[in-house]
């Protein structure tokens, strides 16, 4: 018995550590991973992010280097501080406050300690770095404007968050990516692959030396160049014209898709997010929470479209075959049912047929024709749901599926929609004219507003807008090239396009005609409101323009959306025509228009919700006038306007 | 002298190649372990993997003195070098060498000597010799405590010279008294001082006091004793409760703030999250790295030289205390359970030449020489695997250092002679 005592320990605990050595070195593993490794430093190796070149050839986007000053508190050596402070243009709390946030994030883990030094410092500083133990020098790439428009195209990069890296792996902390913009939607294509080198390092972060001799080491593949669709003289100068104003303009080019423009405003200079300001701006931006210039209005404004939709009613009237081009109905200053007025118009010619329908935008009219395709069957429901196939078609009611970093639905009503908000049955078409003029609950974006007027033009069908045209060594994908037809006959478009001609020839935008373009347009001005203070207050209505230009075979639609800018021709139809003739010509004729665009501002429109006393809206505002610099005369583009005749 | 020689070629071979194959296997492990570069000499001297064998050659010459001074040298002269070897101890006081806050070491030029190490087989022939003697009785109380006496010296000794880890060695002699006849009831109470201190630190006093009270008082009604003798289950019981409070005094007032963390991680006692973070940047740092060490040798291991961790000297003291980490790492499960696998038979061998021995002098020596083998196998690489809490004390044949070595062998081959010599015995 005695002899055993030892024995049978001994023998236990060889098999406890046996099992204990099995639980942790077979039982519990993973294959060996040097990634995962903590023995080994993973040195990345980032390579040239792509170029960003407009459709011209312009380059807009480059890249400029950036030396961070880096500091690992635990090497650092006693030195001249004074010298330090002053290559470094700090002060000495300064770098006693930086030194104590670095040594407390982590004593053994670099820290970056002044970021993003000009050349000149870094060429001063980096004679003398070899004195100051414990700091270094890290390279980064940052983004190079060479413009200074475009800031919602262009979008901008900035380290990568935490939720990213947890999703993809690819990325680690301090990764830069694309944040907004085509930097965003492109990512993949600009960013290239990063290198990695594996190092060996000891138990205190010291390298020494590759790890198996580099074996797993990898060359960084450099980012492709990208040419997007953004016309940068146009861009530009529908910047300049959005000026003072809020909204946005999106200018598509029909036969391909391809975005021309894309002006958000307010918009910011893209070079605000580079570099060592970059924080501070983007959230000064960010908290703007009134003017936000970091909403893309021209793909996140989603507001009821008003009288362009008006275009599509009369599609499918024609479609639908409830109704004739020659057909008249009457107009007694609105629609009436019975008695009661429905709708409101203004002053025109009554009776009218499609073409004065759409040249005078009168409400009486589409709210006949849209009452007929409702009501085409028993059930509106049904009638509805058609109604909202062929809105549909035009890309209206739906995401575009494109390359765009940001989008909206927009919303097309069907008959499920009207059945879930009143009971199955218990409404009909009466209840809801208000979408025969683009209100109601009628909404779409400025893109998709382009996009419908694109589709008009081309007579029946449509590319989806995107903004790449071309990728290094690559090719864009098939789904840009593909037609999306609408379900309306390409016969029914020919009316349909000379009553939008005529709005500009006798309707409501005659008074914006540009000499030797035949322009198509249609607009509108939309009803809105906000809450004040919990209180739903009317604002000045939007002004919005659609339009396509030259009529046959059209190289240009647009669509302009002006926050408060009241009726359409006002601001939306000017801006319009403008960016038309800037486009299609190269130069403004109309120069009246544009010193009228330029000198007149809304911000006090967009300050009166905010100032705490009454105020009028619509007729009962006066417009502010300011002072502004012409552009300057671009001879250049009188060659273009050759290529484009 | 010449029939003495040929006696003596009758050596357990056995346990010479355990002990040839433990030794070469650590001094490749010491190569990985404490190597700095891609290119290096197996005899580069300023390495220590070029003095470790140096200090193995010189073991071997060792090893033949031991084998050649007569059998009966070490029994008559275990007084003497006990003593020696407590004067060595005491000496340490006046001379010794602070090496990491142990006074433990004497430093001749750049060589260091660890007497400690040497003390071990020093008292265990005393015990022996103590043991072994005709007019010994382990039964009775007053040779227990010449015994003890006997241990407690270098063990006193050596526990002021602040080498906790080294004293606790002492404690194999356990192991030794219940084999000569130390009683039953040692047995027991030893159970329940483990069980009692344990239940005390992680559960605290009272769920001891509750645990001892259901016990005694259910073994006296299980056993239907007579009922006026309760007197005798509640003095017990208050025995009980002082030893418990005597437990948690003594962890909060007399143990030193390191010891004390050890034994609050071993114990997951630790409930403040920041301290517990404070911990893991300490001393939870060693075992973090060694238990990742040697997780991540898998099952084959990364091979020789080629384990990261080890390379990059993550673990601290990998090649002494922590040596067992690199075995793992670059020798996976299959390295690692097979050195586990020679240490038990090794152990194993030791205890049956013990039991095999006529003499009562070398049975008593055998059973020290399995004990404290055991003692130092089991805290160490338990440690390196997370098992036991962290206490400094070297891997025998594997870790770095002469003096353990040879402390060692000395202990190992003073039986190998002892068993060899056997025949001669009466």
């Amino acid at each position: 018995m005695r002899k055993l005592l030892l024995f049978s320990i001994i023998i236990s605990v060889g098999i406890i550590f046996i099992g204990r050595l099995f639980y942790l070195q077979v039982y519990n593993q993973s294959a060996y991973d040097p990634y995962e490794d903590n023995a080994i430093r993973k040195v990345y190796d980032y390579p040239k992010r792509g170029y960003v070149y407009d459709r011209n050839g312009k380059l807009l986007v480059a890249n400029q280097p950036s030396y961070d000053v880096m500091v690992i508190p635990r090497e650092v050596k006693p030195l001249d501080t004074l010298e330090f402070c002053e290559l470094l243009k700090i002060t000495k709390d300064d770098f006693k406050s930086i030194y104590e946030k670095a040594y407390r994030y982590s004593p053994r883990l670099p820290s970056v300690f002044v970021p993003q030094l000009s050349k000149e410092d870094y060429g001063e500083l980096q004679e003398k770095m070899r004195k100051f133990q414990g700091f270094y020098i890290q390279k980064r790439t940052l983004r190079d404007y060479q413009t200074t428009i475009g800031a919602n195209v262009l979008g901008d990069i900035g380290e990568v968050s935490v939720a990213t890296i947890e999703k993809n792996p690819y990325y680690k902390m301090g990764d830069l990516i694309g944040k907004q913009g085509v930097e965003a939607s492109y990512e993949d294509i600009l960013r290239g692959e990063k290198g990695i080198k594996f190092i060996q390092k000891d138990r205190f972060n010291r390298d020494i030396g590759p790890f198996k001799n580099g074996i797993y080491d990898t060359l960084p593949k450099p980012g492709k160049d990208i040419t997007i669709t953004i016309d940068a003289k146009l861009q530009e100068y529908g910047e300049l014209l959005m000026k003072n104003k809020r909204g946005g303009i999106i200018a598509i080019e029909p036969s391909t898709g391809e975005i021309l423009a894309m002006v958000s405003g307010p918009s910011y200079n893209p070079n605000l997010l580079v570099g060592r300001d970059r924080s501070k701006n983007y959230s000064k931006m960010h908290f703007d929470t009134i003017a936000k210039p970091l909403y893309d209005r021209s793909l996140l404004a989603q507001y009821p479209p008003g009288s362009p939709f008006k275009v599509i009613n009369a599609l499918i009237g024609l479609q639908e075959n409830v109704v004739t081009t020659q057909e008249r109905f009457s107009c007694r200053m609105g629609y009436y049912l019975g008695s009661r007025r429905l709708t409101g118009c203004h002053h025109h010619s009554s009776p009218l047929s499609m073409n004065d329908g759409i040249a005078q935008s009168c409400n009486a009219y589409f709210v006949n024709v849209y009452r007929r395709i409702v009501d085409k069957y028993k059930d509106p429901a049904k009638g509805m749901n058609t109604w909202s196939e062929h809105a549909k078609s035009f890309g209206l009611g739906n995401f575009l599926n494109n390359d765009l970093f940001v989008g909206r639905q927009g919303r097309i009503p069907n008959g499920d929609y009207y059945d879930r908000a009143y009971g199955k049955g218990r409404w009909g078409s009466t209840y809801i004219v208000s979408n025969a003029i683009g209100q109601g609950e009628v909404e779409a974006t400025p893109i998709q507003l382009a996009n419908m007027a694109a589709a008009i033009g081309n007579r029946g069908y449509y590319y989806t807008p995107h903004i790449i045209k071309n990728i290094e060594g690559d090719t864009i994908p098939s789904a840009y090239k593909k037609r999306n037809y609408t379900t309306i006959d390409k016969e029914h478009f020919d009316p349909v396009i000379q009553g939008m001609f005529d709005v500009y020839n006798e309707g409501t935008a005659s008074t914006l005609r540009i000499p030797d373009i035949e322009i198509c347009g249609k607009t509108g001005t939309a009803e809105n409101f906000v809450k004040i203070d919990g209180v739903k207050t009317q604002l000045t209505d939007h002004s919005i323009f659609v339009a396509f230009a030259p009529k046959d075979d059209p190289k240009i639609a647009i669509a302009v959306f002006v926050e408060n800018g009241y009726w359409g021709s006002r601001f939306a139809g000017r801006m319009a025509s403008l960016m038309i003739e800037k486009y299609l010509k190269g130069y403004i004729t109309r120069t009246d228009m544009e010193t009228w665009i330029l000198s007149h501002s809304l911000e006090n429109e967009y300050a009166k919700p905010y100032s705490g006393k009454p105020f009028g809206i619509n007729r009962e505002t006066a417009l502010q006038v300011v002072d502004f610099d012409r552009p300057k005369e671009d001879t250049s583009g009188k060659n273009q306007n050759e290529r484009n005749q | 002298m010449f029939k003495e020689n040929q006696r003596s070629l009758k050596f357990d071979w056995i346990t010479i190649a355990l002990f040839i194959l433990l030794v070469g296997f650590g001094w490749f492990n010491i190569i990985s372990a404490s190597h700095t570069g891609e290119m290096f000499s197996y005899f580069d001297l300023s390495q220590r993997y070029g003095k470790q064998l140096i200090f193995i050659l010189l073991t071997l010459v060792l090893i033949v003195i031991i084998l050649s001074i007569e059998a009966k040298f070490y029994e008559r002269f275990s007084s003497v070098i006990y003593i020696v070897s407590i004067i060595s101890l005491l000496g340490l006081f006046i001379f010794g060498k602070n090496i990491n806050g142990a006074t433990s070491w004497y430093a001749i030029g750049s060589m260091t000597l660890q007497p400690s190490e040497f003390a071990k087989f020093a008292t265990s022939l005393a015990v022996a010799k103590h043991i072994s003697d005709i007019q010994t009785n382990m039964k009775s109380l007053q040779d227990q405590l010449k015994t003890i006496l006997l241990i407690s010296i270098p063990a006193i000794l050596i526990l002021l010279q602040n080498d906790a880890g080294s004293t606790i060695v002492y404690a194999a002699f356990f192991f030794v008294f219940y084999r000569e006849g130390l009683q039953q009831v040692y047995l027991i109470l030893a159970a329940i001082v483990i069980i009692l201190s344990v239940v005390t630190l992680k559960f605290g006093v009272l769920s001891a006091v509750g645990l001892s009270a259901i016990i005694i008082f259910g073994f006296y009604i299980l056993k239907k004793k007579r009922r006026p003798l309760i007197i005798q289950p509640i003095t017990i019981l208050l025995l009980c409760i002082g030893f418990s409070f005597g437990v948690k005094l003594f962890y909060e007032n007399i143990l030193k703030a390191h010891q004390k963390d050890r034994i609050s991680l071993w114990l997951r006692l630790e409930s403040d999250p920041q301290k517990l973070a404070e911990m893991k940047k300490t001393i939870l740092y060693n075992l973090n790295e060694s238990e990742k060490a040697i997780s991540s040798g898998g099952l084959t291991g990364k091979g020789f030289l080629e384990g990261t961790r080890t390379t990059g000297k993550f673990v601290p003291e990998q090649d002494t205390d922590y040596i067992f980490s690199t075995v793992g790492e670059e020798w996976g499960f299959i390295g690692s359970a097979l050195v586990v696998i020679l240490f038990i038979a090794l152990l194993i061998r030791i205890l049956y030449l013990a039991e095999a021995q006529k003499s009562h002098f070398s049975r008593v020596y055998g059973y020290c020489v399995a004990s404290i083998l055991f003692i130092h196998f089991m805290i160490n690489t338990g440690m390196v695997m997370g098992l036991i809490p962290t206490v400094g004390i070297p891997l025998p044949f594997f870790s770095y250092g002469g003096s353990s070595l040879w402390g060692f062998t000395i202990l190992l081959f003073i039986f190998v002679k002892l068993d060899a010599n056997k025949v001669n015995d009466w």
